[in-house]
């Protein structure tokens, strides 16, 4: 159907999942399924003594329990699948269970399963385990220190890895007419998708088959990591993610528990299912950001920036997760000079084993850390200059005539036109008349503020040569087939595993647009490792930009294929057929013509073939990106502050995000607005807080704040399309647009309307209390 | 979050609810709503061996007025309490602290006797009980009586309330008819609980000076407490902004003001303030 790409196609999703018809891990109920459920350490570093589960194998119902010493020899540790070269990496896989140690809190210990969860659950009570409580390491620098408790005995200092990117000599910051000096602190955060995590897992004990249903971002790097784990083929191992209830980077990563939920059913030989609580999730499922960036932004009284060092320090966690290291060094390294043509940079990051939950890709992964530094540093700098922040940034922003533009980290953005997404945003906006209102406001002692951010991210992770370069454990391309009924109808096989982007919609108007049939008449198939062949998943807003575009190939070899059995059926050349919404014409002989259902009817029946051509309709596409794209725009957040009690309220919130070509207006509206509300749940809300002995305090929904709708005026949405030339579609990405742009746009709007008490800078979350605080310093030295 | 095994009994009458807490020795619970007790049971922070279903009791549901009071029965519902229209009429601050509680599922659901019975220190209803010189009906073994609620809150989740006996209804004062009350409520943003939560109920005699001051805070200590230092200071007096500020910064004195991550001792006397000079500020200028 032309016109279908670009269109506000409601989801074809939403009629199954919103009358409660979906079908999640949990839903899963196999006969004679059993049901597991997880011990997990108290403390968050501990020797672990002695375990004693006797009393919880003697209860009623209980079928077995596991402790380290069971699973020995029946699987491997979870290791980790981005060893970055270079950088003295000290990889450190998750244990199936705590041996001998615990590292943090959450760490599971034992496996209780029984009959049904309540007796699991019950059971759980019964397993005595003593602990030799060690002092905790909890705070990255804390935990580099000399005399800090050390998790590892082989990795001194905890220092994971150090990983250097350029160099800029101490001299250019000492000349430089104007510098500013920062540090700040991207806070901790957990991913709290609606879904927590689950698994199921059944095994045939005579052919020595595994099915493991799970919650996965990825079901084929799922099968990679766990066939090794557990010892089983590929060929024997299958991973099936059904619906999946978000991630937001969390279900990238692969764990200890749902690998052991998967060695419970083979040595018990009945299926098991395990499904992690909400209190545990906070635990137990990787944390995003926790960095300490330390930014040196050099630059002249006349608005140019000249030079950027910047120092992060990550806090990993406990054991290096799947993409651990991947996130604080190439995901933020390569992006710290954002939207702005900065001539030097170099980067720093330590890597540090802490006794906290490991962290790991989180909605944006790196980028957000990179867009806040920058965002927030360009301020302070056009603060300390005098000069508008608008201006600072039009000074500096990379010219559209500039792309393809490689920046100082050696990346190279694809394309891009920033002054366009600034000038639309301003004009919503009605810049120079809030201007005058929030001098007129602060007048009577009311605190506005505007804050600007002017992202540009990496996304679409591709192609796999660079992958590979930079120590990352797999490929980076993505696959599809389009496979063509005998009536017609197609089912679309993807690599890519969406988790609630909506992506059997907008792939189908691909389709669709391809074909010029219906979009009711396309089925996406995808998160089986046994029903599509390969895929690297859904993260790093790849789906559009990789799976996607292999979707647009895969239909368009379809069309191909299709118009040389028209040709053939219309007795004319290829050259001659004209295929149209969904119709193949002879050109200047219109009446001449087969509707595309008619030709997979001939396809498949293969009854008159043109020579050399095959039997069936389908095509296919490994499609390798020749590069990354790079989607960017402008946020606006305008504030009021209660100088009173230090609460923020957002006002305005504006968002002009230019991701290419936009497949479905209505989807990407939606990404852009949850992608905000996350982004500004961490500028003002949210945030995993341990004390020093490693507890986290922030461990429910009555402490840990989620973003809620009543928290926001209507987000103002636009798009501008500027293409991208790294795939026939033209698409970037959007799902991480909002997580790494409202940040730096709401602390940008805070530090605004605060400019009158002299803050300068506040870690987020910007809870009331740390505002209240800093309005009262201000006060006080006035 | 999954609970520990229990039994589950229904109780036919307040008299059989009052048995079975007996012959529970003090394991027992009651079920009202259930939005309090049942999530502290998923988190195994409590363990009742029996719960007592006490929620279809309709002798316990209900409101009306005896005199000067307005009497509730125990099981009267969050949303009945605020949609009523004797509540609304003779009680609005009862009705707008109740609109605030949860969510609309929540108020379906939990009841106005589990809130004061739970005696969670953060909720919504303990200052207005407070403010209201509410008068709580008890049901024990020996029969009935009659408490007021200044003393009824021992400590976080702790009451009065003996282990075998029943809450079954409450009385709240009726100001005089030219009072004029609010609740204004800071909820934390994760829960929706109050940080602070002030009650305030205020009249003026024909000269524009106080003649009648109620006040009580819930959230910021580990129980609701009566600011009777604010009253004091106020009483008599004609209010300007500047009496309103300085009472209202008494607002602390009569409470046990607790800490957390989220906000401190120091943020909470400070908003005991602000909310308290707003409240006042709303009735008497």
């Amino acid at each position: 159907m032309a016109g279908m790409i670009g269109s506000p196609v409601k989801r074809k999703e939403d009629p199954r999942l919103i009358t409660g018809n979906g079908y999640f891990t949990d839903d899963i109920k196999l006969p004679g399924m059993l049901y597991g459920t997880f011990l997990r350490s108290p403390h968050a570093h501990a020797v672990i003594k002695r375990i004693d589960a006797s009393k919880a194998r003697a209860f009623p119902g209980v079928a077995a329990v596991f402790t380290a010493a069971e699973l020995a020899d029946k699987m491997k540790a979870v290791p980790a699948m981005w060893f970055l070269p270079g950088c003295e990496l000290k990889p450190k896989d998750r244990p199936a269970l705590a041996a001998d140690k615990v590292r943090y809190v959450g760490e599971t210990i034992a496996f209780v399963v029984a009959k049904d969860r309540y007796v699991a659950k019950d059971a759980l009570d019964l397993i005595e385990v003593d602990y030799e409580v060690l002092s905790a390491a909890v705070q990255q620098e804390q935990a580099m220190q000399e005399g800090a408790p050390q998790l590892f005995d082989d990795v001194p200092g905890n220092l994971a890895l150090l990983w250097k990117a350029g160099e800029i000599p101490d001299e250019v910051f000492e000349q430089a007419e104007v510098v500013i000096k920062e540090r700040f602190y991207n806070q901790r955060v957990v991913p709290n998708p609606m879904e927590t995590r689950a698994a199921v897992a059944q095994y045939n004990p005579g052919g020595g088959e595994m099915t493991i249903w799970c919650t996965s971002q990825n079901p084929h790097i799922h099968r990679m990591i766990y066939a090794d784990v557990l010892g089983i083929p590929e060929s024997k191992l299958r991973i099936i993610a059904p619906d999946v209830g978000g991630g937001f980077g969390s279900k990238i990563a692969t764990y200890s528990e749902e690998a052991v939920v998967a060695c419970a059913a083979r040595e018990l030989k009945c299926p098991v299912k395990w499904v992690e609580e909400r209190k545990e999730h906070f635990q137990a499922t990787t944390h995003g950001r926790d960095e300490v960036i330390e930014v040196e932004l050099a630059g002249k009284t006349d608005g140019t920036l000249t030079a950027l060092r910047v120092k992060n320090t990550a806090n990993l966690g406990a054991y290096l997760s799947t993409f651990g290291a991947g996130c604080p060094t190439i995901d933020f390294g390569l992006m710290v000079t954002g939207a702005y043509k900065i001539p030097q940079a170099a980067v720093v990051t330590y890597g540090v084993y802490t006794n906290t939950t490991p962290t790991d890709a989180y909605r944006g992964a790196g980028k957000p850390e990179a867009t806040y530094q920058i965002e927030r540093a360009i301020d302070l700098f056009a603060d300390k200059i005098g000069m508008d922040p608008v201006e600072v940034r039009r000074i500096n922003f990379v010219p559209k005539e500039a792309f393809p533009y490689g920046n100082a980290m050696g990346v190279t953005y694809d394309s891009g036109d920033y002054h366009l997404t600034l000038d639309k945003a301003l004009e919503m906006l009605d810049y120079q008349a809030l201007r005058e209102e929030q001098e007129e406001l602060r007048a009577q002692g009311r605190l506005v503020g505007i804050g600007f951010s002017t992202y540009v991210e990496l996304c679409g992770f591709g192609p796999s040569a660079v992958a590979g370069a930079i120590g990352f454990q797999g490929g980076v391309w993505e696959n599809s087939t389009v496979r063509v009924h005998p009536s017609g109808k197609v089912t679309v096989f993807t690599g890519t595993s969406p988790h609630g982007q909506g992506t059997a919609t907008s792939f189908s108007q691909v389709v669709a647009e391809k074909l010029g049939i219906p979009i009711e008449d396309i089925e996406l198939v995808h998160s089986d490792t046994q029903s599509v062949s390969m895929g690297w998943g859904t993260y790093g807003s790849r789906a559009t930009a990789v799976g996607g575009a292999a979707v647009s190939i895969a239909a368009d070899r379809v069309v191909e294929k299709a118009k040389k059995i028209a040709a053939h059926e219309l007795e004319t050349t290829v050259e001659e057929i004209d295929f149209t919404a969904g119709i193949f014409r002879v050109k200047g002989d219109p009446d001449r013509q087969r509707t595309f259902q008619e030709i997979a009817k001939s396809a498949n029946f293969a009854w008159n073939l043109p020579p050399g051509v095959e039997p069936s309709l389908e095509g296919q596409s490994f499609f390798d990106p020749a590069n990354f794209v790079y989607p960017f725009g402008t946020h606006i957040c305008v504030v009021e502050v209660d100088a009173q009690t230090g609460e923020v309220f957002l006002m305005r919130y504006i968002a002009v995000d230019d991701v290419g070509r936009v497949i479905n207006p209505l989807l990407a509206e939606g990404q852009v607005h949850g992608g905000i509300a996350q982004g500004v749940g961490q500028a003002l809300w949210e945030g995993a807080v341990y004390d020093e002995n490693g507890q986290l305090l922030s461990g429910t929904f009555m402490d840990y704040t989620m973003p809620k709708a009543r928290f926001f005026p209507m987000i103002e949405s636009a798009f501008t399309e500027t293409l991208s030339p790294v795939n026939p579609l033209g698409a970037k990405g959007v799902g991480e647009t909002g997580t790494t742009a409202a940040p730096p746009a709401v602390v940008n709007a805070v530090m605004d309307a605060l400019k009158p008490f002299g803050v300068k800078n506040l870690d987020m979350p910007l809870t009331p209390q740390k505002v209240w605080r800093a309005i009262q310093n201000g006060r006080e030295k006035q | 979050m999954i609970p520990n095994q229990f039994s589950y009994v229904r109780a036919e009458s307040i008299d059989e609810a009052i048995r079975l807490l007996h012959e529970s020795n003090g394991e027992g619970k009651l079920l009202a709503g259930g939005h309090s007790l049942i999530p502290l049971m998923k988190f195994r922070l409590t363990t009742p061996s029996t719960l007592i279903d006490i929620g279809h009791l309709s002798e316990l549901r209900g409101v009306r007025k005896a005199e000067n009071r307005l009497v509730i029965g125990a099981l009267t519902t969050h949303r009945e309490v605020h949609s009523h229209p004797l509540v609304q009429e003779h009680l609005p601050v009862l009705a707008k602290a109740a609109g605030q509680i949860g969510d609309l599922q929540v108020r379906n659901r939990g009841t106005i006797g589990g809130n004061l019975a739970h005696a969670d220190p953060a909720a919504d209803l303990p200052a207005v009980a407070l403010a209201l010189d509410a008068m709580l009906e008890i049901q024990g073994e020996d029969g009935a009586e009659i408490a007021s609620v200044d003393g009824f809150f021992l400590g976080p989740l702790v009451t009065a309330l003996p282990d075998t006996s029943i809450l079954t209804s409450v009385s709240f004062l009726i100001p005089p008819a030219h009072a004029k009350s609010t609740y204004l409520k800071y909820a934390h943003p994760a829960s929706g609980y109050a940080v602070v939560g002030v009650c305030a109920i205020a009249a003026k005699d024909p000269d524009g000076a106080v003649e009648f001051i109620r006040i009580a805070i819930n959230g910021v200590a580990d129980v609701a407490y009566h600011c009777v230092a604010v009253e004091q200071k106020l009483q008599g007096q004609l209010p300007t902004e500047e009496t309103i500020r300085e009472a209202a910064l008494l607002a602390a004195e009569d409470g046990e003001i607790g800490s957390d991550h989220f906000a401190s001792e120091e943020y909470r006397r400070h908003l005991c303030s602000v909310y308290t000079e707003r409240a006042l500020r709303d009735l008497l200028l």
